[in-house]
Order: structure tokens, then C-alpha cells, then sequence
């Protein structure tokens, strides 16, 4: 039996990855990772790709985890967890194990939409029984705040420097919800902790299924968006309410938009309060901030066409 | 009962992983090991052993596939070569840092630029600091008897490593030979019931597996892998004795061919030994005291033993079928390494053969022999290093 979703019934429950890890005061993923774990039911194992969530959790003797855990390399958190469920099928078809085991991976946006790629793509057509999650903070934060093809258009990170005659990231953002639900898994969804609920039952969802599913979770980080260390939550409620990040789901191929901002908000108001977009805001870049604006109303426009015609 | 049968290099390994009967194994295409694998996955397709495949996406996923099996808890295979094993490089520290068991037969392949497909061991030295045992094999017997016995030393419970099993690719892996398989009992007797340390899928008991150790204590955990590396020669004698009792065949750390009296020898890994041995004795019948050291425990390397082996010839070409450009050959470095501890040292010389299955000739033996007849007489080296069997 699944958990009801109440915050009564939630509070009850043991928080699996504890207190005393090292994350930023303030940072979205841990709030993300205890959110997935609370909506899942015992037990379950997971895997965690290298980066801020992994070396933040674990360090010498010490561990936040109080499930089996396991981190091994940057790109390969899929892989790695398809081996720790191919060894479970294994035993429980010999019948050393009985218990019915969950799986989730964890990986930030660099080890997935990039180096993890081929391992995530992998582990996905071969069928694992997993849900890997990723907790999408748009650059690689842990080794300070580089470009990866999650990072937004625009964006100011260490490797596509704002600078004088080349201002910020110039590519959009790789749609990597929509490449994975094209592997024909049976639940692919995108998710946000603002909608704590809906990301919740997202979760729930997955788990409901057997065979390979992904989660898309937004993870304020507030070193790298230059933000306040207080705005994880307001800031990922401002991406789904400018649609630049909408929650959606693709249940057996079917999409559905699951929470439509009573009001869409221009996406300059989710940018203002992160100094990654800045300089965007400065004389000359308006064409820019133009095409921002542009490329999250042509993306919303074809998830709502996807949701209409039922594919 | 040991049964005579006539097969190749890649079958008779297949047959040993077989006989073992692990819980999963990582399949990934790569010649010449791809025979290998094939034959694992119609094992499985016709249920013959109980083994969960994992067909990945690439070695690297394998390898870190494999890892997470392992640490899950049970016995854990895959196979590879070459490129294979180049990709894998970066999880094979992982698996052996984290203390997996896992056991990787490697068909020994040349490494590209340029492509070629063909047996040399550039590829299992490239990775000799990976923290694997290495188990180095002449023949298809010895490759499924080192097999066999690898389980028993990766799995023993002061030792926890994994372990590579090389045999030279084509020469081996793909030529028919005459070899004695034992029983499917008597192999699954022989290894055992896998024992599992701290398994993931203890639910009650959940532990983390791969922490960020810096400074504080990285340096303390390296050290523990050296000191478990220092346990692992009498663990492999140990089996071999074990093995010896049921099979009748003999292991050491090496294997030396008349070179008790040996005024000269050769030094030299794998299939090129067997031929090797032939041209001894070619020498031997002439009056020359030739003779022949073959390495089988490459990692850890059996330096004190090898250099007592070695201490009275007179001069000793090492024989590498890889290069470390600029440097000596591996197997070179390792042996001037024993040597140096010795009062009185034979003269060393080196001498890179067979690169990207380019044969190894009887002849190339006997000129590499007579070179060193002159300088055991002389005391005189002309060159050190030398690249042997080259077109000009
Ligand atoms: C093969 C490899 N390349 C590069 C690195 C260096 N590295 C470690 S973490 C990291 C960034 C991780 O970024 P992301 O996956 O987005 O997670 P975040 O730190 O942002 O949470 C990088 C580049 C590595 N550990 N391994
Ligand atoms: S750098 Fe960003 S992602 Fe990393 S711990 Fe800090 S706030 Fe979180
Ligand atoms: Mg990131």
C-alpha cells in the first residue's frame, strides 16, 4: 500500500537520506532526493552517479544514506544500478531473496543528459526494473558551474562566460524527457519540488510499473543560479509557472500536462533573480532575452499539441 | 574423471565459466574474445547455467554493470580484449578499490592506432597498476584451469579481488587443442558456494558503497589494497596445491623450464613460452645450457621468488609482446626490478616480439639465445632494447 499523500501520513515517516550531509544550505536536490525516497516505499536501493548529491552524502566514515547506497563513477549510475537489479532478479529466481525490492538512480543533469547518456540509454532499453531520477540543476555545480546540454540558453556558467563578444550559453536546452520517453519506457514525467504532490505522485506512479521509467526533477542550485540561499522552492514555482519548466508526464506513450500555471508568467520573471542571466538584462542583449522567452512558448505550444492529439 | 577433448582457447574458458555457474554476467562483443561470451549466452538461451545476463551498451557499462552486481552480492563474469578492456580502464580501479570478486577472462589483443585484431598484451599491461590480480596463461589448459582457479583466489576471504585471466588472443583463443576438462562436480566443488561480504540487497544492514575519501584517510585505503596484494601469492599456491590434488596438473607463481643449471634463459609470457620451450631444447641438445622462466602470477609480481629463479645464469633476454614507448617493456621493467636485489646479476636484455600477432618464430628464439651465449662469454651488451622479427 502506498503512503497517502498527506503531509500527516508523510510526517510519520523516516526521512532515508538524513541530516549532516553537506549539501548547500538551501540547495534543491537533497529536498528532491527525500521527496522521491518519501514516496517510495520500502525497501529500495540506489545508485548515485559522481556529483554534488554524491560527494555531499557520503564522505569517509560517514553516510547520509540509511538505504543501501551505492556510487561508483560520473557516467554510469544507470549501469551501475542495472548490475546491483540483474544480480536481484538473479537471487530471486534461485530463491536466496523473497522481498520485492525498488530501485532508483540518482544523477544531476551533467551525468545524465551528457556523460550519462549512453549508460541511461542503455539500462533503459534493456528493461531494468528502476526509476532513475534526475535532479536537473542545469550545469555542472560540483566541479563549479560548467555548461552541460541541460544548461538554459543564455546562461552565464564557467565555460560559456558572459563575456564581451559572446554573451552566455547560445544553444537551448537538450529536451531529454521527451528522448527517453521516445525509448518507449512506460513512464516518463518531469517534476518540480514546488508542486511537492504532484511530484510525489509522480513518483508514486513509476513505482507502479514495472521496467525502466524517468523522472525529470528541477534542483534549484543557489551557487551556481547566483540566487538567494532561501528561494529553492519560489524559483522552481516561477519555472513552472513560466513554463519554462512544465510538469507533464508521458504515461504509456500518452502526454499529460498535470499542473497548468493559472497564468503564464513571463519567463523573465523566473531570470531576474538569478544572476546566471544578468547580463541579459543589459543594453544589447534584448535579442537574446527575446529568443528565451521565444523557445519556452514553441516548446509549450508543442507539449499542449502533444497532450491534444493524445501522443 | 577427466575427459580428453580438442578445443579452442575461447571454448574451453566458456566451459569453465560454465562449470562455475555464476549469478550474472556482462556481455559485450569484442574480438577475439566475442567467441567466448557467444557461447556463455547459448549456455544461458538453452539453460544450462542459471546465470542472469546484463547485454550492455559498451564495456564500460559491463564493467560498471558487473561492479554493481558484485556489490549487490554473488558471482559476477564478463570477458573482454583490447579496446574492450581500454574502456573498462577508468571501472577496473573501482572494482578492485571497492574489493569485488568479479572474474574477467581477457583475450590478449593488440591496441589500435593502427586497428588490429590480433594477440599481443599491450592490452592487459596497460592496465597492470589497476589493482586486479593478473593470471597469465600459455595454452587452452592452462587458461581454463587458471580460470577455475582464479574464483578461488579472487573470492578467498583475506583477499576479496578481482582477477584477470589472459590468454593470447587467436594463437589461443581461437586454435583447437588437446585438453582434459574435469567434472561439472567436481569444478563446482572446487570453487564452492560464493561467500557474500556486506551484499547492497542486505536490506537490513544497508551500507554505503563508494564514499569520498580525501586526504584524511585515501592514503590508509590504498595502503590496505598493497597489503592485500601481499597475501595473494600464498592464497594462489595454496589453490594450486588444491587444484594439483584433483587435477594432477602442477601451479606455481611461474613456471621454469630447465633452468636449474641454466647459464642463459629467456624470460616470456603465454603462448610464445611453448615455443620457447622447443628451442631450449634445440640448445640443450647442442651442450648449451639454455632454459625458459614463464610468468603466471603477473600481478602481484613474485619478485623475490622470480630473482632466486633467476640468480645463477649468466644472461637473461626478457621477451615482451608489448611496448612501453620510451620506456623498457613491462615484463622487463619487472624482472631488472627482481634482479636488482641480487649481489651478483645476470646481464639483462630486452627484446619487444610478436606486436599485433605478428608470429614468433622458432628461429627468432634461437638468434635471441645465441645473442646471449655471446654475451654470457663476453659480459658485453650491445644494445638493451631491441625490437625483434621487424620487416626492414
Ligand atoms: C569521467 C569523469 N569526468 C569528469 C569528472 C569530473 N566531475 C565530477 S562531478 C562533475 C559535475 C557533475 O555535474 P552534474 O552531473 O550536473 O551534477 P551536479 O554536481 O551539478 O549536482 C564533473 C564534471 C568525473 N568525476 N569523471
Ligand atoms: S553547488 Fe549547488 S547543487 Fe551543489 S550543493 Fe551547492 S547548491 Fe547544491
Ligand atoms: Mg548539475
Amino acid at each position: 500500500m502506498a503512503t497517502p499523500l498527506t503531509l500527516k501520513e508523510l510526517s510519520k515517516k523516516e526521512d532515508l537520506l538524513t541530516h549532516g550531509h553537506r549539501m548547500c544550505s538551501g540547495c534543491g536536490a537533497p529536498v528532491v532526493v527525500k521527496m522521491v525516497l518519501m514516496a517510495t516505499e520500502h525497501p529500495v536501493i540506489a545508485a548515485n552517479a559522481t556529483g554534488c548529491l554524491e560527494v555531499s552524502t557520503c564522505i569517509s566514515e560517514y553516510t547520509a544514506w540509511k538505504i543501501p547506497w551505492i556510487h561508483t563513477a560520473f557516467e554510469n549510475a544507470a549501469a551501475t544500478l542495472s548490475g546491483v537489479e540483474t544480480m536481484y532478479r538473479s537471487l530471486k529466481k534461485q530463491g536466496k531473496i523473497d522481498k520485492d525490492v525498488k530501485f532508483i538512480a540518482f544523477g544531476g543533469d551533467g551525468g545524465t543528459y551528457d556523460i550519462g547518456f549512453q549508460s541511461l540509454s542503455g539500462a533503459m532499453e534493456r528493461g531494468h526494473d528502476m526509476i532513475y531520477v534526475c535532479y536537473d540543476n542545469g550545469a555542472y555545480m560540483n566541479t563549479g558551474i560548467q555548461r552541460s546540454s541541460a544548461t538554459p540558453l543564455g546562461a552565464d556558467t564557467t565555460t560559456c562566460p558572459a563575456g564581451s563578444v559572446i554573451p552566455g550559453k547560445l544553444r537551448a536546452r537538450k529536451n531529454l524527457t521527451k528522448i527517453m520517453a521516445a525509448h518507449n519506457i512506460p513512464y516518463a514525467a518531469q517534476a518540480s519540488p514546488s508542486h511537492w504532490m504532484d511530484l510525489m505522485k509522480k513518483v508514486q506512479k513509476a513505482h507502479s510499473y514495472e521496467g525502466p521509467k524517468f523522472l525529470n526533477i528541477i534542483a534549484p542550485c543557489n551557487r551556481g543560479w547566483r540566487s538567494k540561499t532561501n528561494d529553492a522552492i519560489a524559483l522552481s514555482r516561477m519555472a513552472v509557472n513560466t513554463c519554462y519548466w512544465p510538469l507533464y508526464e508521458i504515461e504509456n506513450g500518452v502526454t499529460k500536462i498535470t499542473s497548468t500555471p493559472k497564468e503564464k508568467i513571463p519567463v523573465v520573471e523566473f531570470m531576474k533573480p538569478q544572476g546566471r542571466f544578468k547580463h541579459l538584462f543589459e543594453p544589447g542583449n534584448e535579442a537574446l532575452l527575446q529568443r528565451v522567452q521565444v523557445e519556452v512558448d514553441a516548446e509549450w505550444e508543442k507539449l499542449k499539441n502533444a497532450e491534444k492529439c493524445g501522443c | 574423471m577427466a575427459k580428453v577433448v580438442a578445443v579452442t582457447g575461447n571454448e574451453a574458458c566458456a566451459n569453465a565459466l560454465r562449470q562455475v555457474n555464476p549469478d550474472v554476467c556482462g556481455i559485450y562483443p569484442i574480438t577475439p574474445q566475442t567467441d567466448m561470451m557467444q557461447r556463455y549466452a547459448s549456455y544461458i538461451s538453452d539453460g544450462k547455467v542459471k546465470t542472469e545476463p546484463i547485454l550492455v551498451e559498451s564495456e564500460h557499462s559491463s564493467m560498471s554493470a558487473c561492479i554493481g552486481a558484485s556489490a549487490a552480492g554473488g558471482r559476477v563474469i564478463t570477458a573482454t580484449s583490447s579496446q574492450g578492456l581500454a574502456l573498462m580502464w577508468e571501472m577496473l580501479h573501482i572494482a578492485s578499490g571497492d574489493r569485488l570478486p568479479i572474474i574477467m577472462p581477457v583475450v590478449n589483443r593488440a591496441l589500435s592506432a593502427p586497428l588490429n585484431i590480433h594477440g599481443d598484451h599491450s592490452d592487459a599491461m596497460g592496465c597492470r597498476d589497476t589493482g586486479w590480480i593478473q593470471i597469465w596463461s600459455e595454452n587452452a589448459q592452462e587458461a581454463y584451469d587458471n580460470t577455475i582457479q582464479a574464483f578461488r583466489v579472487g573470492e578467498h576471504m583475506d583477499i576479496r579481488l578481482p582477477v584477470m585471466v589472459c590468454m593470447d588472443g587467436f594463437i589461443i583463443s581461437h586454435s583447437i587443442e588437446r585438453m582434459e576438462y574435469l567434472e561439472d562436480a567436481e569444478v563446482q566443488n572446487f570453487v564452492g558456494e560464493f561467500q557474500n561480504l556486506y551484499p547492497l540487497l542486505d536490506l537490513d544492514k544497508p551500507k554505503s558503497y563508494g564514499p569520498l575519501i580525501l586526504t584524511d584517510l585515501y592514503h590508509e585505503y590504498k595502503r590496505a589494497q598493497h597489503e592485500v596484494m601481499l597475501k595473494v601469492k600464498n592464497v594462489v599456491l595454496d589453490v594450486a596445491k588444491d587444484f594439483e590434488k584433483m587435477s594432477g596438473r602442477k601451479y606455481g607463481l611461474f613456471e621454469t623450464y630447465r633452468l636449474e643449471d641454466a647459464d642463459i634463459a629467456l624470460v616470456i609470457l603465454n603462448s610464445a613460452a611453448g615455443t620457447s620451450k622447443d628451442v631450449v631444447d634445440d640448445f640443450r641438445s647442442r651442450g648449451i645450457k639454455a632454459g625458459l622462466l614463464k610468468p603466471r602470477l603477473f600481478r602481484p609480481f613474485p619478485y623475490e621468488e622470480i630473482a632466486e629463479a633467476l640468480k645463477n645464469t649468466k644472461a637473461v633476454c626478457v621477451m615482451d609482446r608489448s611496448d612501453s614507448f620510451g620506456g623498457y617493456g613491462p615484463l622487463f621493467m619487472e624482472i631488472s626490478s627482481a634482479l636488482y636485489q641480487l649481489q651478483q646479476k645476470p646481464a639483462l636484455i630486452n627484446k619487444i616480439y610478436g606486436l599485433g600477432g605478428r608470429d614468433y618464430l622458432p628461429s627468432h628464439g634461437e638468434l635471441v639465445f645465441n645473442e646471449l651465449n655471446e654475451i654470457a662469454k663476453s659480459g658485453k651488451i650491445n644494445i638493451i632494447k631491441e625490437y625483434i622479427g621487424v620487416r626492414e
